[in-house]
């Protein structure tokens, strides 16, 4: 399986990096790795939407807050007050919800979090699908438009709601036993087992992503991209392969929000802005659009560096300004430029078109 | 049997009456010709029929079902397929991908399927692969399989998006101007293909502004002018035709 070699190249090197930084005592990079793992996911499932099937989104922090927000609200919001209540009891009958402590020793009960992350997925999935359905009518710029006024709603909403923290957020989520023993936490002890979880799920992504982009999905998509019209007249749906590829990068933006947020006990609007939504497509392109390796390793590296503070109060602005010269310079994405080829052009005098 | 159905179809742009009234009917396994000069509505016809168009009025029944309102994809899911007189190869495939794009209506693999690439998935993949192989055989251009469409010869772009349309193994072919652009060797060879296709079985519907081609290999011709139906008869008569030859010798708008 000449596809899945690479994979196995980045298990490897996943390893690797663990036990380096076991090695040299710098287990404390595992942490960013890990944030970078999940904000990964979001970038190789934005990588399928915008390079093979041609569809812009700024709005997938919009999905990725969705995700975060909704199993945050859902495992934190205390229903002790309501435990009489009929619903309340059927919910813990059906073992859908879950009772411990806080901080201060305050009886919590609240939602379990696989039902909330279901439901959060779910949510995020549903909204994808019905704002997809006439957003993905437009093209171009309309389509860039849309998706970042869906994106501002989004994080207009959370920032306006009580019941998801206004500025301040949500803190205090509890971790994600996904298994016994398996538990999407923060806490210290367990930053070498969530760096493994965050890689598990992007291999795991990954894998499903690579076989997709080579089965007959692909295929459609890449011809949908490359001429519309005449992939319909093949026979391909092209409105609804455009839909589907829309809510499962969604999906997978939500996804990432929910361990994300685990991982990090909380999560704020911040999460939701656009500049988050401008720094995955940034992050797409200088990975070179339709690559989904490129996507990942400039994911992992940029986003690594900025959790690092390497850019500084400059973070946004960097991001914002990647994106600039890969439009300007690279199109292609940094990982095939032929600079000496492009720079020769550029002060040639022509112009691209 | 009749395996195509026109009636009084009307397509008009703003002011411009590109169809008028045309209606005729296209047997099964035949190959029938629409001509007709530069501009007399022959591709519009085709966008009527293949749904790349909304028409104004009248109707299209292909197999027996109407095919008003239905999106191309559909159309193609019942059995029509179709070249473009400007090629529309899908860039930044290969030849072949291009070609196993043909047989999305022959597949089935979905998202879910795809991405898990079960073992079904792989069978079905490898068939796909096969039978797009074999029409690049059918066309000798299996050599090119791996080579990038958009970088290939006119007249090789030409032959994959044949082996793309054929792929989907339809029951009706829409050819616009498949010799448009080709030296006469190759228009020849074109010629030869056609025969070939409606031998196995598959019904062609040709347009094509050159007589030459046409007159070979067509059962029946309709002659199209300024968006009308001026003649429709056998190629003999056709050739005989005096308002035919008329269009052709007098119009000269090419
Ligand atoms: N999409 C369109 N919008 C406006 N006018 C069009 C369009 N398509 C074709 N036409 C016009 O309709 C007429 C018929 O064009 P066409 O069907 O391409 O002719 P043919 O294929 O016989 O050369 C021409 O006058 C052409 O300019
Ligand atoms: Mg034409």
């Amino acid at each position: 399986m000449k596809r899945f070699l690479p994979l196995l190249a980045l298990l490897a090197l996943v390893i690797s990096i663990q036990l380096l930084t076991q090695w040299t005592g710098t287990t404390y990079y595992l942490t960013q790795l890990t944030m970078s793992g999940y904000y990964a996911v979001v970038i190789i499932g934005l990588c399928l939407l915008m390079g093979y099937a041609g569809q812009i989104s700024l709005g997938h922090a919009g999905f990725f807050a969705i995700g975060g927000y909704m199993s945050a609200m859902l495992t934190t919001r205390n229903l002790i007050s309501f435990q009489n209540q009929d619903w309340v009891v059927l919910l813990d009958k059906f073992g859908l919800l879950a009772a411990r402590q806080d901080l201060y020793g305050e009886a919590i009960l609240a939602f379990q979090p696989w039902l909330a992350a279901l439901i959060a997925i779910v949510l995020a999935g549903t909204i994808a699908l019905i704002i997809g359905i006439p957003v993905l009518k437009l093209k171009g710029h309309y389509l860039a438009m849309a998706t970042l006024g869906f994106g501002i709603i989004v994080y207009r909403v959370f920032l306006a709601s009580e019941i998801f923290g206004e500025a301040d957020g949500i803190s205090g989520v509890p971790g994600f036993p996904l298994l016994p023993g398996v538990i999407v936490t923060g806490s210290f002890g367990a930053r070498v087992g969530n760096y493994y979880i965050a890689w598990t799920l992007v291999i795991v992504a990954m894998v499903m992503l690579i076989n997709l982009i080579n089965s007959r999905v692909g295929r459609a998509l890449r011809a949908i991209h490359g001429a519309e019209e005449a992939a319909n007249a093949m026979g391909i749906d092209t409105a609804r392969y455009k839909l589907k590829t829309f809510v499962l990068s969604a999906v997978l933006a939500a996804v990432a929000g929910v361990f994300l947020t685990h991982y990090n006990g909380g999560i704020g609007p911040s999460e939701a802005g656009v500049m988050k939504s401008v720094r995955y497509v940034a992050l797409v392109a200088v990975g070179g659009m339709a690559n989904l390796w490129g996507a990942l390793i400039m994911g992992v590296t940029l986003n690594f560096l900025s959790l690092r503070g390497f850019f500084g109060s400059y973070d946004d602005a960097v991001f914002g300004a990647i994106l600039i010269v890969i439009m300007l310079f690279a199109p292609e994405g940094l990982l095939r430029l032929n600079l000496a080829a492009k720079l020769k052009k550029l002060f040639s005098g022509g112009s691209r078109k | 049997m009749t395996i195509l159905e026109i009636n009084n179809l009307n397509k008009s742009f703003g002011g411009l009456q590109a169809v008028q009234d045309v209606g005729f009917g296209v047997e099964e396994h035949r190959i029938k010709a629409v001509i007709g000069p530069n501009g007399a509505g022959k591709t519009t016809l085709f966008n009527l029929i293949s749904g790349t168009l909304p028409f104004d009025s009248g109707s299209v029944v292909f197999k027996g079902e109407e095919l008003r309102g239905l999106k191309p994809y559909q159309i193609a899911e019942r059995g029509m397929a179709r070249t473009y007189q400007n090629i529309k190869l899908f860039p930044g495939m290969s030849a072949l991908e291009n070609v196993m794009v043909g047989r999305h209506t022959r597949s089935r693999a979905g998202f879910v399927a795809g991405m898990l690439n079960l073992p079904a998935t792989g069978r079905e993949e490898a068939e796909i692969r096969g039978k797009a192989m074999e029409l690049l055989g059918l066309l000798e251009i299996e050599h090119l399989a791996d080579i990038e469409a958009g970088s290939l010869a006119f007249g090789q772009q030409r032959a994959v998006e044949f082996a793309r349309a054929l792929a989907a193994e339809p029951a009706m072919l829409l050819l616009d101007e498949p010799a448009a652009g080709l030296n006469m060797n190759e228009t020849a060879e074109v010629a030869r293909l056609i025969s070939k296709i409606r031998d196995l079985g598959i019904t062609v519907l040709l347009v094509e502004h050159d007589m030459s081609l046409v007159m070979d290999i067509s059962d029946e011709i309709v002659v199209l002018s300024f968006g009308q139906k001026i003649a429709e008869d056998l190629p003999a008569a056709i050739q005989q035709n005096q308002e035919v030859i008329e269009i052709y010798l007098g119009g000269g708008d090419d």
